[in-house]
């Protein structure tokens, strides 16, 4: 299927480029269709392109040698993935997997190089592309690093039970994590590690709190 | 038979993206006239796909918390 000359002048990568300037970079930009579960890109591999999601979701994440999975982003539609190894060429330093149906638009590392030279613009455009990746693992980095999440969520879990008189307010991840001042992911990644200490149940839709008094502990011992 | 639970959806904050639909594996989301509907099944295993990949933050799935009874 052809690449569309509407959706190229949304990402921003190709901001402010004329149409003669965005037909001229169709000719090197393909279309590209994963399934759900399909990874597009490992981590650790040599980078061939950069990838442009059109329609669906792509789950950018590392994977630490025991197999526990920290998401760096979710890349939407008119977003980039593989932006980093495609510029300093080294390998790939995160995995990208599709989340549902995705259709990616590829464009290959030595068309973009030229195209960087050819169209100063996308150079410009560039660098605030990368500017607000950084900013945005900085954040990331600043809630991995500074908060012990996990007893915070603990407390959380405590205070917010049904008393008796009927059920607790219910919360999703999100605000647990607005809670607590952390991210969704480290949410759930908390509560996977309270369910792999034997204090919790995930059930569904409901966190069943299997150990009680083992939790409070954790509340105490987080300060 | 009791209802199963499923994702809340506040159509105010909906802009019919659709991704949530995408990523959905139990096809319990459908978007009608723009706007996406809940499917009531008992496949929706809870994943959190939706509620994450949702750009507007249309969609909730919220968790009961409850203490086993000993």
């Amino acid at each position: 299927m052809a690449v569309e000359t509407e959706f190229l002048k949304s990402i921003p990568y190709f901001a402010g480029l004329s149409p003669a300037e965005l037909d001229s970079i169709k000719r090197f930009t393909f279309e590209r269709k994963v399934e759900r579960g399909e990874i597009i890109v490992y981590e650790g591999e040599p980078a061939e392109a950069l990838f442009f999601v059109v329609a669906g979701a792509v789950k950018v994440f590392k994977t630490s040698a025991e197999g526990k999975e920290q998401i760096l982003s979710i890349v939407r539609p008119g977003e980039s993935f593989n932006d980093v190894p495609v510029f300093d060429d080294g390998p790939i330093p995160a995995s990208a997997q599709a989340m549902g149906p995705v259709i990616l638009y590829e464009l290959k590392k030595s068309e973009l190089r030229a195209l960087l030279r050819t169209h100063p613009q996308i150079a410009i455009n560039t660098i605030k592309v990368l500017a607000e990746q950084v900013r945005q693992l900085v954040s990331l980095v600043e809630d991995l690093s500074f908060r012990r999440v996990i007893g915070r969520v603990a407390r959380i879990l405590l205070e917010n039970t049904g008393d008796g008189t009927g059920p607790g307010p219910r919360l999703t991840q999100q605000e647990m994590a607005a809670m607590v001042g952390s991210a969704r992911e480290v949410v759930g990644r908390s509560l996977k590690a309270l369910e792999e200490e034997g204090v919790i149940r995930l059930d569904r839709h409901r966190i069943v709190i299997t150990n009680k008094k083992a939790l409070e502990e954790m509340v105490e011992e987080s300060l | 038979m009791a209802l199963a639970e499923m994702p809340v959806i506040e159509p105010e904050k909906c802009n019919g993206c659709g991704l949530c639909v995408s990523v959905c594996s139990c096809k319990a989301l459908v978007l009608i006239d723009n706007f996406i509907q809940v499917i009531e099944t008992e496949d929706c295993g809870w994943c959190l796909q939706c509620e994450a990949v949702c750009p507007t933050g249309a969609i909730a799935c919220p968790f009961e918390i409850v203490i086993e009874e000993s």
